[in-house]
């Protein structure tokens, strides 16, 4: 049986986790590749870097990162942030990573995605969606984009829809109005994506509790979720949560 | 530790494949030329992709023949995602006639009733013939998959592993010296890199009970 991902989104701003982070041990606060493999070594099912690093001459920064981490960690990863360009994805591609994630540039150019998946796969090209409630909007939700900073005309739903059609392989869906709640993610506009495309969907944004997992897990009907501080500054474990999940009923990975 | 081919054949990122043959210290050449492959004792064969266009690469670089001699020489090969689908007859995948070298077809999945298509995460494998591939591996240990199609081979000996997605599937064969696995070893954690040690360590010539 096919089994629920956690996936772990670590954002990288000059090489470093941006979040304030302590791991229990001593492992050195901030490196993202330390922390990729503490979190492996815990059973993470995925990785997710977010590069947000504001100035172009400092990307090569971020290559490093990526090639560091697939030296030593041997689960799938994606990377995104500020890739505009074919280049930029076969760079980080070619570092090591199995997917890249696109958001702003997406909705900006939407060709993007097709030239992607038609170079390296679909399989290979993650939509990264921001999307906020808005009910003048046909399914409830609109995108944004640039961080959630500015608002765009596209309704989320279609959007996702689009997206697919052009070849997304996957949709990361981080709901604007639960990221940083830590009160649960945002349920129906979760469920509403999921079902609507036959792409795998990863719920983003709110997770407090691993309650909150294996409520999108299961009536949000996701096929992943995304945590950050729930492990970066919460102090829960990939282990602890899995086994809350298991708990659950939910079909997880545990070796 | 044998010296290890991979086939290059521009069909996907073998990039993961590299840094876990790395990081086990293995002894490989990444290549899509016949005659540097020609002097492996043993072969990996990965992909990802589609399966025609896969077909014409490997006609291209003139390694359809060359894997077909040199499976009929005995060598060992292991074909990961595409390449285990692409050592069978045909695949349903745009009609493609592939390399042969084990009677079956690659199917799409049905999707429907909530399944979707591609078939992307982890997945358990539970064994079901006993093999050097998955030596000291826990039966039922899970794996990372992307793929829309799987290896349906003809013969019930062929099958050493199935996996549950709406049905069990043929999710790693065997016939001979070639081995193959429809999910990404070298994505699937510690239990990946140990089918992939077994191979390179367990399986071929240099060992005790050749392939098996």
């Amino acid at each position: 049986m096919l089994q629920k991902r956690v996936i772990v989104c670590l954002d990288v701003k000059d090489g470093k986790t941006t979040k304030g982070v302590r791991f229990k041990g001593n492992i050195e606060v901030g490196d993202p590749v330390e922390m990729a493999a503490e979190y492996y070594r815990q059973g993470v099912d995925e990785l997710v870097f977010y590069d947000i690093t504001a100035s172009a001459e400092k990307r090569g920064i971020m290559i490093d990162v990526v090639r560091r981490v697939a030296r030593q960690i041997f689960i799938p990863f994606s990377v995104g942030g500020g890739l505009s360009s074919l280049d930029d994805m076969r760079a980080v591609i070619l570092a090591g990573a199995e997917k890249v994630s696109l958001n702003s540039q997406a909705v900006k150019n939407p060709q993007i995605i097709q030239e992607g998946a038609r170079l390296f796969g679909n399989q290979c090209i993650v939509l990264g969606m921001d999307a906020a409630r808005d009910d003048r909007m046909p399914s409830g939700y609109r995108v944004y984009i640039n961080g959630g900073r500015t608002s765009t005309d596209l309704d989320a739903l279609e959007w996702a829809r689009r997206a697919v059609q052009l070849g997304a392989g996957e949709i990361v869906l981080n709901s604007i109005d639960a990221d940083g709640t830590r009160e649960g993610y945002e349920i129906p506009l979760t469920r509403m994506v999921s079902n609507a495309v036959d792409v795998p969907v990863v719920a983003s944004g709110g997770a407090g509790k691993p309650e909150h997992l294996v409520e999108v897990l299961s009536q949000g009907c996701a096929d992943a979720a995304l945590i950050a501080s729930m492990v970066h500054i919460q102090g829960y474990t990939i282990e602890g949560i899995k086994k809350d999940l298991l708990q659950a009923g939910l079909p997880v990975r545990m070796d | 530790m044998a010296r290890v081919g991979i086939v290059d054949y521009d069909a996907g990122n073998l990039k993961s494949v590299e840094t876990a043959l790395e990081y086990l210290q293995a002894d490989f050449v990444i290549s899509s030329d016949p005659e540097v492959l020609e002097r492996t004792e043993k072969l990996i064969f990965p992909g990802v992709g589609e399966a025609k266009a896969a077909m014409e690469r490997l006609k291209h670089y003139r390694l359809d023949d060359f894997i077909r001699e040199y499976y009929k020489a005995g060598r060992n090969i292991l074909g990961i995602c595409l390449g285990a689908q692409i050592v069978l007859s045909s695949s349903e995948e745009n009609g493609t006639q592939c390399l042969d070298l084990i009677s079956g077809t690659a199917r799409r999945f049905p999707g429907g009733q909530g399944l979707k298509v591609p078939h992307m995460g982890w997945n358990s494998v539970k064994v079901d013939m006993e093999s050097r591939l998955f030596e000291d591996i826990p039966n039922g240990s899970s794996f990372y998959f992307v793929h829309s199609y799987y290896p349906d081979p003809d013969e019930g000996e062929c099958r050493i592993a199935s996996t549950n997605y709406g049905f069990e599937f043929c999710s790693a064969l065997r016939q001979g010296s070639l081995h193959a696995v429809q999910f990404h070893p070298e994505k699937s954690g510690k239990w990946g890199l140990q089918l992939l040690h077994n191979y390179l360590s367990k399986i071929g010539p240099d060992c005790t009970i050749g392939g098996e």
